[in-house]
């Protein structure tokens, strides 16, 4: 068993706890974007960030991925730590404002507004598909290509993956909500494009009945106003 | 099916961790770019999803998916480049071949690139075609590379070296002058180093062109054989720490006139070499 202090309370886990799970089970609440039981730890949207270590020599890190370690000083919400997912959670607003997940985070955080310059983007690389794809449904069918600016998610060459079996568990676990509620062409974000699922891979007649995934589809409650 | 070799190359590097770059690497030299077959072969022999390997060759730059044209051609837009004028360069480029950049010609001759910088910024702009170096290029010399290039870069590849510079160097221990401006190589003053091979010793006089591999000796060589070099005047052999990497021989340091290093492949014949201008104020 390992011993560490989580805001000031002494907690002891397993070997190979990571520091989420460690402050989950004491009742910490830590919020997380990209972070989903059941598949491997990726530390990507940084919302998890907590500070570890004592005085001068604190720093942030993503609790998601980092194991806990003997005697290791933890504040899951010191003024730092808010401050930094302040700001994470105003950059994910700016690129992917529709996302009602990260609404909702942001609402939690109490950030009302965001700074930057509005982007309407439909990923934000969360890596959650991904994951979801190779890891629970063991396809392997979508993943992260090119880099930079330019990463993006999809299927090799942009066809249709042989290994795709249209699960839609991409579909399901996306918290931008990109894929439930637009058609692959960005203009028809709020057109009811839900009722008319289609994943990007694959061919639009091929999939006229299939089930939305989202209870309330924010695209269409904004269509109604 | 046309990728059987693929399964060589697969072979060889799968035993090695981290070998997929290796793999596609070789793939790409053989074919130019990497076919969307060839993908599907090696993520089926390395046990490797598809997208695993796609995520690898677009993540970078020199992987290519798209054929590749015979002649590959990289303007540099450095900074250095960049002001002198490297993106009128490459605009010429893109009026000349009616290609942007990235794109190939429709006969599949030219593939026109942008790179972010080559190391060569005192020469810039500099255009590299299949490994040829044209330095402060104008966009008036833009059509003149490209129809040497049409022609065969070899055909005139003195043409090409002259452009580029002579050297004067000295030796690396005494730093004596190793120039002699009385026996000319390439009309140019030579470089005069005193070399043994096997059992004789004797002079050899190597062209001052910086990419010209002109010598004169009077003993007759064999190729691939390795010569020790010495200097003239302290009679020191000139050896460095590094080798050559093309054939692996041990690389002759020299100082260049100016500052940097002049190294050259020791081996007869080959024509690795190598100028070191780091650690100089230009």
């Amino acid at each position: 068993m390992i011993k560490l202090k989580i805001n000031g309370l002494n907690v002891s886990v397993e070997k190979g706890t990571t520091i989420l799970e460690a402050a989950q089970s004491v009742g910490f609440p830590i919020p997380t974007l990209c972070h989903m039981e059941g598949l491997t730890p990726y530390g990507a949207c940084r919302l998890c960030v907590v500070e570890i270590g004592t005085g001068d020599r604190t720093k942030l890190v993503t609790s998601c991925t980092y194991p806990a370690e003997e005697g290791l000083v933890v504040r899951t919400a010191s003024e730092r730590v808010l401050k930094a997912r302040r700001m994470i959670v105003e950059l994910l607003l700016a690129s992917c404002p529709q996302s009602k997940t990260i609404q909702d985070i942001a609402s939690k955080l109490h950030v009302t507004q965001q700074r930057f310059r509005q982007e309407h983007e439909d990923c934000i690389l969360c890596g959650l598909c991904v994951r979801m794809c190779k890891e629970q449904m063991m396809a392997g069918a979508i993943g992260f290509r090119g880099r930079g600016q330019n990463r993006s998610i999809g299927t090799p060459f942009d066809i249709k993956s042989e290994v795709c079996r249209l699960c839609g568990g991409c579909i399901y676990v996306c918290p931008a909500c990109q894929l439930r509620c637009t058609f692959t062409e960005p203009d028809k974000a709020i057109c009811g494009g839900c009722l008319n699922l289609s994943p990007p891979c694959v061919d639009k007649d091929q999939f006229h009945d299939m089930m939305c995934y989202m209870d309330p589809c924010v695209a269409c409650e904004i269509k109604e106003d | 099916m046309e990728y059987t070799d693929i399964q060589d190359i697969v072979d060889r590097y799968n035993q090695i961790r981290g070998g997929l770059i290796g793999m596609l690497q070789e793939i790409q030299a053989r074919y130019s770019y990497l076919p969307e077959d060839a993908l599907k072969v090696v993520a089926e022999q390395t046990n490797r999803s598809l997208v695993d390997i796609y995520g690898v060759a677009t993540f970078y730059k020199s992987f290519s998916l798209k054929p590749r044209g015979k002649h590959l051609c990289s303007v540099c837009l450095g900074t250095a480049c960049h002001v002198r004028g490297a993106p009128k360069i490459a605009e010429e480029f893109e009026r000349q071949l009616g290609i942007k950049a990235g794109e190939t010609t429709k006969d599949n001759e030219f593939t026109l690139e942008t790179v972010n910088c080559l190391g060569a910024c005192a020469l810039g702009p500099i255009v590299v075609v299949d490994g040829h170096y044209f330095s402060n290029v104008r966009t008036s010399r833009v059509k003149q590379i490209i129809s040497e290039v049409r022609d065969g870069l070899d055909k005139v590849e003195v043409k090409t070296d002259e452009r580029i510079f002579p050297v004067e160097v000295s030796c690396a221990h005494c730093n004596h002058n190793l120039m002699d401006r009385v026996n000319l190589v390439d009309d140019m003053p030579s470089i005069r180093v005193t070399v043994s091979f096997g059992r004789k010793h004797g002079c050899i006089r190597l062209s001052s062109l910086y990419g010209s591999y002109n010598t004169k000796t009077e003993y007759e060589t064999s190729e691939n054989e390795i010569v020790n070099f010495f200097c003239p005047h302290c009679h020191a052999e000139l050896t460095g720490a590094t080798e050559c990497g093309i054939c692996g021989a041990p690389m002759v340091p020299m100082i260049v006139r100016g500052g940097g290093i002049l190294q050259i492949c020791s081996r007869y014949g080959c024509k690795g070499h190598l100028l070191d201008f780091s650690g100089v104020n230009v």
